[in-house]
């Protein structure tokens, strides 16, 4: 039976950059679990069924290219025009940790 | 876990116990006019957020579409490093947060990467002569470079103590080749060489394919560079360390000597090397610690859906095969016996990056002996002194072509040559701009230099005399006297004619 | 122009009527803003209405007619677009805190097609937060409410322009179908809908929920309508790398003709029966016995595939979910939230506490889930296999295919349940789609038409399956039975709150009509 635990959730949280409080960790463990015990069954689908190709796309398209040719950009106004915060016709964010 | 940093072990002395195992990870931003996959303009710099649409700012439903000229450009720096070629491969989205990444995922490849197992063949100057090395590809992958962060407040420039980022996303979607090497194991002692050999051979390959501008001062061309150490005569691979912001062929090199020594430091203190990423400091040549690779990097490939799967066809590949210019090395082979340049000469052109930059210079008129000499004395020393890549100095092979034709037709010596390289770098203008501002054309008024060679003869009538004994070689101390006085600005075959002529 | 209200007309009698001149496009316009300005204050279609906007639209097509240019089928019909299409000049919020106030610079292929040919677009329609869910009610601007009992659900995640069709607030409007979010609201409000084959409609400009899922569609109420708004959007766009590029399916021409003669029917075994309510069940018999009286033949047909498509699809989109929704992130456009008590706080802590401040529970449940199922460890097991599953589920659709021309069944398990019903328990809404989800997983196209009411008055969906790019065939079966059906009924299915009539009182299987 698979699990998902309060600490399992805190690690996914993390790893998508989510917040969460102590109250949805704690709510979202079970709900988790549950969702998970339901899907686990997917692979029932597979016994017997020999070698299966997994489908990453529905339709057979191959080799889709565009030329390489120049297409009007946006203006930076327009570029801009949804950022919490810009400066010097640059998008202004907080302090980013990490590397150089 | 922290780091802690021991003492540096000598390379030489480190080589005595331990065995270095390279990686090398390139790479190298493709010249196209538009990105991977929208069709803005891929290049470099810019006004902030000028070159930027829907697709490469992530925007709520944009959707990419694949450059078919990346593409091939791929395809075609896979088959000149001998690669195979995918029948069929996807993209894949690498998922991790960053500011600079306008998705939060960048779309790469992951286990089907257009181009695998391929090879290239380096050379480097051993004691008994050049040895070559032949370095494996892993894979050559296509994917999309990120944007470009500026970090204002605390020191300047610097990520930590800053206390916000402005960011730029004309770079964000250029498309990026990235060239894997399997594991290199070499000589330890030419393991800097060899390195070095490598990423200038992938450069003058690709600048050879016309696929990009490789100019690693701009970032088009990067290099990683991961070691590890093992203890001489064992199979398993060490720790390693993944080395970034390797800018410059000479730093390629500096940064594998200074990680074999900063590893042996380690191992020989009992400690255990960290898996990380580090920086390198084009200041110092040393290396400092970067993110630490933890379990908790988990980049969540999947195949794009997106995308359609690439599946290049037989007939396509051959076609591009067919478009392969002469690659370096046989082009070296060609310009070596064109030029009439001796193994020896040929290698050190080559190991200064100077093969395109004498070609150029012989297009330009010159003869190769002398091109040669000009781009490997004195534009290596001072390309060495600014530690800069010789074709970044601001000089063209036409100009150092032109100096040559100056001193040829005799209107200056190599000595005021030097001098007007000094002013071209210097930024003072053409050759012939310089040699008029500052005045440096040979005197060639025959009164002035006759009166200067007969104060010379008087001034030095035993050498006058041995001269006319007979013993012309004496003659060099008068021309020196009269050169000198002539503040260098004659040209001394002249004053020899005039000197033995009143002699003799 | 003749007959009742504007509002009550068909897109195609609209068109009909416009191209005579018994009209203007200003009128029609005008008529559906007025009803929208009355009724949706307590319907909660639409996130934005684009009063000025659609007039000016609306204004342009009738001097353009008037000066006698060609115009398409539908110049100057006014059409709502779920607010998950990127509109330049409305905001596109996804129904979502996190893109609150956002206005696109750049209108998606669809908009763009039916800007392109005449359509004045009324605003944007209601939808569960980015699309995930079966009842509207995970919208963060609160519920739509279906105009047959405003106490229930009118389905999801595009209830918005399903409860806006059918309680005439627009004639015609563009929704979403990732697991049958076009087909499912269709059911529960008695409109059509139709999920295009993948890669029939552009998805440029739709902002991501899954995106080997996805796919626009029309919603109306006649599959004529459909076909012809089908058309508008549909056909090949280079900036959509899976866009199919082949000439579109002949879908108006299919709806037009609604012939079954001889077409072979399959009734797909998995998708019925158990947990299917009785009302559901009923009125999908009668019509599959309505088609056979009409020349079809009706053969039963088994993809076992299907058992498992709810958990595979419950795998696959959160997982493609995941990473769409990590652009979210406070940098560049959209919701910039602060953690609490931190001084000068980093990026990744700005973007950690927005993305828990700008998602609602559904959301981030998704994005955890597929966060789970690509991570490291759980790849093969889930997503891997997963993908796999989908493989067999587009099998199963290949044979089924080989012994019947269209697949059908009933579209939703239900009829349209009660607001709050199903909120605290997702996996009991997840069901809702467990009958639509395996043509999302395919690709193949699907298209549910209102089949009469149940016994509790409510409309019931009758879908019907195609082969990949054989849509066409969905709207001639379609045609087909919506005319046995009208004959029958006397007339379409009207909601209460349409007004005319205070209430369906009929016995089951025979509601009362609107004549
Ligand atoms: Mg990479
Ligand atoms: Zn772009």
């Amino acid at each position: 039976m698979p699990e998902i635990t309060r600490d399992e959730v805190a690690r996914l949280a993390g790893l998508a950059r989510i917040q969460l409080g102590d109250a949805e960790l704690d709510r979202l463990a079970p709900e988790l679990t549950k969702i998970l015990d339901a899907v686990a069954t997917v692979s029932q689908a597979l016994e017997g069924a020999g070698e299966v190709q997994p489908m990453s796309h529905p339709t057979p398209l191959r080799n889709v290219f565009r030329a390489d040719e120049l297409r009007p950009t946006l203006s930076p106004e327009q570029a801009l025009a949804g950022a919490p915060a810009s400066e010097g016709q640059r998008f202004l964010v907080p302090r980013i940790l990490g590397e150089e | 876990m922290t780091t802690v940093e021991v003492g540096l072990v000598p390379f030489e002395e480190a080589l005595t116990r331990y065995e270095p195992v390279m990686g090398l990870e390139v790479h190298v931003e493709l010249s196209t006019a538009t990105k991977m996959f929208c069709g803005c303009p891929a290049l470099f710099g810019g006004e902030p957020n000028t070159h930027v649409c829907p697709v490469c700012l992530g925007l709520p439903g944009s959707l990419p579409v694949v450059n078919g000229a990346a593409v091939e450009s791929a395809i075609r720096i896979g088959l000149a490093l001998n690669c195979r070629i995918a029948e069929v491969c996807r993209f894949a989205r690498k998922n991790y947060f960053y500011p600079d990444m306008p998705k939060n995922y960048q779309i790469s490849q992951y286990d089907e990467p257009i181009a695998f197992d391929g090879w290239t063949e380096v050379e480097v100057e051993g004691p008994d002569g050049p040895e070559r090395y032949r370095v494996e590809i892993e894979r050559a992958h296509m994917e999309e470079d990120t944007g470009k962060s500026l970090h204002v407040g605390g020191s300047t420039g610097r990520i930590h103590g800053a206390e916000y980022s402005l960011l730029d996303y004309n770079r964000a979607g250029i498309p990026l080749i990235e060239i894997v090497t399997r594991p290199i194991a070499v000589p330890g002692d030419r393991a800097p060489a060899v390195a070095r050999a490598y990423v200038q051979q992938l450069r003058d390959l690709v600048l050879a394919l016309g696929v990009s501008d490789a100019r690693m001062d701009q970032g088009s061309l990067r290099a990683d560079v991961n070691l590890s150490l093992r203890p001489v005569g064992t199979a398993a691979l060490g720790t390693r360390s993944e080395t970034k912001n390797v800018n410059s062929f000479r730093s390629v090199e500096r940064a594998v000597r200074f990680e074999v020594s900063r590893h042996a430091g380690i191992l020989d203190a009992g400690g255990r090397v960290v898996q990380e990423t580090r920086h390198f400091h084009e200041d110092t040549g040393t290396t400092s610690p970067g993110r630490e690779k933890s379990d908790a990097e988990d980049y969540r490939y999947f195949p794009d859906p997106d995308l359609a799967p690439v599946a290049p066809s037989r007939e396509w590949v051959d076609a591009l095969r067919a478009t392969l210019p002469e690659l370096p090395a046989e082009r070296r082979r060609r310009l070596q016996a064109e030029w009439g340049f001796s193994d020896l000469e040929m290698r050190d052109t080559a190991g200064a990056g100077a093969v395109d930059l004498v070609a150029a210079t012989v297009a330009a008129g010159s003869s190769a002996q002398t091109a040669r000499k000009w781009w490997l004395s004195e534009l290596a020393r001072r390309a060495n002194e600014q530690a800069v890549e010789l074709s970044a100095l601001k000089i063209t092979p036409e100009d150092v072509a032109r100096i040559q034709a100056l001193v040829d037709a005799g209107a200056i010596n190599d000595k005021l040559a030097r001098q007007v390289f000094d002013g071209v770098l210097a930024g003072e203008g053409s050759p012939d701009e310089v040699v008029a501002a500052r005045g440096l054309a040979v005197v060639s008024d025959e009164g002035a230099l006759t009166e200067a060679v007969d104060r010379a003869i008087e001034a030095n009538p035993d050498v006058a005399a041995k001269i006319r004994d007979g013993k012309v070689a004496a003659a060099g101390a008068l021309i020196g006297a009269v050169m000198k006085e002539m503040r260098g600005q004659a040209d001394a075959a002249r004053v020899r004619e005039l000197i033995l002529a009143r002699l003799t | 122009m003749p007959g009742p209200e504007l509002t009550d007309h068909s897109a195609a009698e609209l068109s009909q009527a416009l191209a005579a001149g018994e009209t203007t496009s200003a009128e029609v316009t005008r008529a559906h803003l007025d009803r929208i300005a009355s009724l949706d204050g307590e319907l909660h279609a639409f996130l934005h209405v684009d009063a000025p906007g659609a007039l000016a639209a609306a204004e342009d097509v009738d001097r353009r007619r008037a000066a006698g240019e060609p115009l398409g089928a539908l110049a100057g019909v006014p059409v709502a677009v779920k607010d998950l299409l990127c509109t330049v000049g409305q905001p596109t919020t996804c129904g979502s805190r996190i893109l609150e106030g956002w206005v696109p610079p750049y209108d998606a292929t669809v908009v763009a097609r039916l800007r392109a040919a005449g359509l004045p677009i009324l605003g944007k329609t209601n939808l569960d937060e980015f699309a995930m869910g079966s009842s509207t009610e995970h919208s963060a601007y609160g519920p739509s409410r279906n105009p047959w009992d405003t106490a229930r659900t009118p389905g999801g995640s595009g209830g918005g322009s399903a409860a806006a069709v059918a309680a005439r607030l627009a004639p015609v409007a563009i929704g979403t179908d990732t697991g049958g979010s076009i087909r499912q609201p269709g059911a529960l409000t008695g409109t059509v809908g139709v999920k295009p084959t993948y890669g029939g409609v552009s998805r440029y400009g739709i902002v991501a929920m899954a995106s080997s899922l996805d796919q626009a569609g029309p919603v109306t109420r006649t599959v004529l309508d459909a076909a012809l708004l089908h058309e508008v959007i549909g056909g090949h766009d280079p900036m959509d790398s899976t866009s199919i590029d082949a000439p579109p399916p002949p879908v108006v021409e299919a709806a037009r003709r609604g012939d079954v003669t001889g077409l072979r029917i399959g009734v797909v075994k998995e998708l019925g029966g158990e947990g299917f309510q009785a009302g559901v069940r009923a009125r999908f018999e009668e019509a599959v016995g309505l088609l056979t009286e009409a020349g079809a033949q009706v053969v039963e047909v088994s993809c076992p595939s299907f058992a498992q498509a709810l958990a595979t699809y419950y795998l696959v989109m959160p997982s493609e979910v995941s990473s769409n929704l990590a652009r979210f992130d406070a940098m560049r456009y959209g919701l910039r939230a602060f953690p609490d008590g931190v001084e000068l706080p980093s990026a990744e802590q700005v973007m950690a506490a927005t993305r828990d401040a700008g998602f609602g529970d559904e959301v981030k449940r998704r994005i955890i889930l597929g966060t789970y199922a690509l991570s490291s460890g759980y790849y093969d097991a889930y997503y891997g296999s997963a993908q796999q599953v989908r493989s067999l589920v587009a099998r199963d659709f290949d044979r089924a295919f080989e012994q019947a021309d269209v697949l059908v069944s009933p579209t939703a398990p239900t009829t349209a349940f009660r607001m709050g019903e199903k909120l605290d328990d997702p996996l009991a809404m997840y069901l809702q789609d467990v009958a639509t989800i395996p043509a999302n997983l395919a690709g193949v196209p699907g298209l549910s038409l209102p089949a009469g009411l149940a016994e509790d008055g409510l409309p019931v969906g009758f879908q019907l399956l195609a082969p990949l790019q054989a849509d066409d065939r969905l709207y001639n079966a379609a045609a087909a039975l919506e005319r046995l059906l009208l004959d029958r009924w006397g007339g379409p299915l009207t909601p209460p709150l349409v007004g005319q009539v205070d209430s369906l009182v009929g016995p089951v299987g025979t509601p009362e009509v609107r004549a």
